[in-house]
């Protein structure tokens, strides 16, 4: 068997103004899981388009099974010939297709000619019982979960004989239970010889599932490192590139209980939605940080997005600061809500636009098409926020979609703070960006609480929300299930309630 | 400083006036030969109006450049096109001239006008803008596809037009008329000014256009419905409302390019007045480097595109092309701007030329 299967040697590559890679060394070996690892703009990403062919590099030479002369990868679709198969964060497949077209596209089986139906889907079962999933593949792609459809991508890239599989970010829009399920079949297929790159932002999961970690920071490497000899702390300390500012610097807030300062500034009675989260009571007070922990799916971003009126309620009702409210998001951000959604791709980033359009249209909006922000205020607005969020940009005329994807969060964050909301919902704000940044969001929701303004939270880690948490409410299948306030709050009584009361917290430590 | 200047030749306006300069210079050559005329020169005629090739263009070019802005903001924000502008400007027509003769229209001409002249204009414009709110309807509140929607009043505004004016050509006889959409006369029918009044009604469209989009927040977010309609919403930016807009916008365009293409012949034809000018819209459109699949849009790129459209007909037209033949050229000359404007064609272009060095540097060390 060959000693590596993939060897990248002194990789650079240029982006207009920054050096993405430089001189980058990589290896993998057969059967070894590889965790990439590094804070956004560290290079991750990019390094693995190169290998991909998505992007090309500028010097360097890549080299697959020990081979002595380097080969390029012009395209994905030649990397993938190679045996190079990539599966994203997010899931580049066709959800109007049927699970079994997706699973063929481009190559389907025929005959006479035509598409051979029957043993398309015959062979797609085969392929997804392969990897554990039994699922009817004639139904379309989008009326399954993120997960599932993630377990798909995966079913499609080793049937396509891949020997190298890249996975960007897979974990973080999957719950606990589908992680494990993911990483089953991970050690199934390291077993069989395959080397898997795993680009990730937890911790957790790279000491839990991985043999070798490469490091890089700033386009350049760190190191390579046998997970064994590496602890969590020296690990951090690579990534940040300083002493580590430990998480946990952010203090347990004290109970808020006793800051019923007036009329709550979100009021929901009865709630709902027909088709999706049933009626639930929340109040969110002035400066207060309520929680909304559950799995994927649980409604925690349902109720996000009616209280925000980007969903229209059918029953109960709805006070802001005590007026009753109209339904629709530009109401709720002049009554002074503001809403981070969860996909920040898809309903967050206009990507084609500056980071200073992006910045200023919420609060454009919230003034009127016709009321113009005068250029020099517009701005003054950019500048503030990209340094209170230190967002890392070439210039305020940089298209969004240049930036990583930490970055696009706090462009999406600034657009938001630049109302002056009284109102601040977060739908997972943290998901797939880094420690750094993690921590400098967690630790600004508890600032702007401490200033008076109201915060939701939705957050799929729960460390996360103890840390910033005064309140949190626990949602399980469409249903707001309770709330732990305080003393209350802990991982185990989280995670109860979220599994549901018949458990028991001895059971689920155990 | 080469970052600027590299800058400049990425930017789609620079190719946009590359294919500009292509066409201006395949005029010069066609002029050159077939009349053995200088393409550049303009001459004070005795009629006192400046004649001249280049001003040929500029005679024929308003109404596209007119009906290529309401293009734009479609396009940018439905990912469609408009493709009813060319019947609507003829119904626009039909209706305005209607309203114009009243009572008075004998023979098929308006010997006097029945009512102020600025009312029917008003009515040319208001057609247009009623043909746009229907097609802003269809698209921004029943979702009907851009194409699909607009391919109603492609066919039906033409016909109710030949409705409306009972099949024939109707004549305006009065001088006054024809001021709009050719040189503005004395009471003697002597010319006043040397330049058609269409290309300042254009230039006041266009400046009109690009002030509104410059001093309201319309043009940011007619870009942001186009690029993700979904983030637009929860932003509070009605995506529905911004593309009704534009749909009615292209509509007031379609009337405006209405009184132009009447005023200029004196007369509505039905039959075939502007014909396939929606084609030669969305081509200025895609010309001008601004997607036909939404998001960013430059007004300059789309005017730039609409001129270049105008320059090739000329220039054709000079080179003894008859018009039933046009299309023909004209296509040609399209395939090659479209594929030098392809996003693709220049890291292809620069693919095959390091291979080449390469393969040259390689033989130069064998040797």
């Amino acid at each position: 068997m060959a000693d590596s299967l993939v060897k990248m040697r002194n990789i650079t590559k240029n982006f207009p103004g920054v050096l993405a890679l430089d001189e980058v060394d990589f290896t993998l070996r057969p059967g070894e899981i590889h965790a990439v690892m590094g804070e956004n703009g560290a290079g991750k990403s990019t390094l693995v388009k190169v290998l991909t062919g998505a992007e090309e590099f500028e010097s360097g030479e890549i080299y697959l099974n020990d081979a002595s002369t380097p080969i390029v990868n012009r395209s994905p679709q030649e990397a993938q010939q190679r045996g190079i198969s990539t599966v994203y964060q997010e899931v580049n497949l066709c959800g109007n297709l049927s699970v079994a077209e997706n699973l063929f596209l481009g190559r389907q089986p025929r005959r006479f000619g035509m598409v051979n139906w029957q043993q398309m889907n015959r062979q797609a079962r085969a392929v997804l019982r392969g990897i554990g999933l039994d699922i009817n593949v004639e139904k379309p792609l989008s009326g399954y979960s993120i997960a599932v459809q993630q377990m798909i991508a995966i079913g499609r890239a080793i049937d396509i004989s891949a020997k190298v599989l890249i996975l960007d970010e897979p974990t973080s829009s999957l719950n606990e239970q589908e992680v494990v399920r993911l990483f089953e079949l991970m050690q199934k297929l390291q077993a069989g010889g395959m080397g898997i790159v795993f680009i990730t932002h937890f911790l957790d999961q790279v000491y839990q599932i991985c043999d070798q970690i490469t490091v890089l920071r700033n386009g350049a490497l760190v190191g390579q490192y046998a997970v064994a000899d590496m602890p969590r702390r020296d690990l951090v300390a690579a990534m940040l590139g300083r002493t580590f500012d430990d998480l946990a610097t952010i203090e347990r807030r004290p109970s808020a209980v006793a800051k019923k300062a007036g009329v709550p500034v979100v009021s929901a009675k009865q709630l709902g939605v027909a088709q999706g989260v049933k009626p639930f009571d929340l109040d969110i007070n002035q400066g207060e940080v309520v929680g909304l922990a559950g799995l994927l799916g649980s409604g925690r971003t349902e109720v996000a997005r009616v209280i925000f009126g980007a969903d229209i309620p059918e029953t109960g009702s709805l006070e802001v600061k005590g007026q009753p409210a109209r339904p629709n998001p530009l109401a709720s951000m002049q009554a002074g809500m503001a809403f981070c959604p969860e996909d920040r791709k898809a309903e967050g980033c206009i990507l084609e636009l500056s980071v200073q359009d992006n910045i200023i249209l919420a609060e454009q909006t919230k003034r009127g098409a016709f009321h113009l922000i005068p250029k020099s205020e517009q701005d003054k607005i950019a500048r503030k926020y990209v340094e209170l969020l230190q967002i890392k940009v070439p210039s305020l005329d940089t298209p969004v979609k240049q930036l990583s994807g930490g970055n696009q969060q706090k462009v999406i964050l600034a657009r938001w703070l630049a109302t002056n909301p009284d109102l601040l919902i977060l739908d997972e704000p943290t998901r797939g960006i880094d420690v750094g940044t993690k921590t400098e969001i967690q630790r600004l929701c508890v600032e702007l609480a401490d200033d008076g303004m109201a915060v939701l939270f939705i957050s799929s880690e729960i460390d996360e929300m103890l840390r910033s948490c005064d309140r949190i409410g626990i949602m399980r299948d469409l249903k707001k299930v309770g709330e732990l306030v305080g003393s209350e709050m802990s991982t185990a009584a989280i995670m109860s309630k979220i599994a549901g009361d018949d458990f028991q917290e001895g059971e689920l430590n155990a | 400083m080469p970052s600027a200047l590299s800058r400049v030749v990425k930017s789609r306006l620079f190719f946009a006036l590359v294919c500009l300069g292509l066409v201006l210079a395949l005029d010069v050559v066609v002029f050159a030969i077939t009349n053995q005329q200088n393409f550049f020169k303009i001459e004070l005629s005795p009629a006192n109006t400046l004649t001249g090739p280049l001003m040929q263009i500029l005679y024929w070019a308003p109404e596209l450049v007119i009906l290529a802005m309401g293009m734009t903001l479609v396009a940018s924000c439905s990912a469609g096109a408009d493709i009813s502008v060319g019947s609507v400007m003829v119904l626009s027509g039909a209706v305005g001239i209607k309203i114009l003769g009243g009572n008075n229209i004998e023979n098929f001409k308006v010997e006097e006008y029945a009512v102020p002249l600025v009312l029917a204009f008003g009515a040319f414009i208001a057609v247009g803008a009623l043909c746009g709110v229907w097609n802003g309807f269809l698209v921004a509140k029943l979702k009907v596809q851009p194409m699909v929607a607009t391919l109603i009043l492609f066919i039906g505004a033409r016909a109710a037009a030949k409705v409306v004016t009972g099949g024939t050509i109707l004549r305006v006889e009065p001088k006054s008329f024809r001021w709009l959409g050719n040189y503005i006369t004395d009471s003697e029918g002597n010319n006043i000014f040397p330049v058609p009044t269409q290309v300042f009604v254009a230039i006041v469209v266009v400046a009109a256009t690009a002030l509104v989009l410059r001093f309201t927040a319309l043009g940011t977010n007619i870009q942001s419905v186009g690029i993700n309609a979904k983030a637009s919403k929860i932003m509070g930016i009605r995506s529905d409302r911004t593309i009704w807009l534009a749909f009615v916008f292209c509509g007031v365009c379609a009337g405006i390019a209405g009184i132009i293409m009447t005023s200029k012949i004196s007369s509505i034809d039905s039959q075939w007045g502007a014909r396939m000018i929606e084609l030669d819209a969305i081509l200025a459109v895609a010309l001008g480097g601004n997607s036909l699949a939404g998001g960013k849009f430059s007004l300059a790129g789309s005017v730039v595109g609409a001129i270049t459209i105008q320059a090739l007909k000329t220039g054709l037209l000079t080179a003894g092309v008859r018009a039933e033949q046009m299309p023909f050229y004209q296509a040609i000359v399209v395939v090659i701007i479209v594929i030098i404007q392809s996003p693709e064609l220049r890291p292809m272009a620069s693919r095959t030329l390091a291979r080449m060095r390469k393969f040259s540097g390689k033989k130069v060390v064998k040797s």
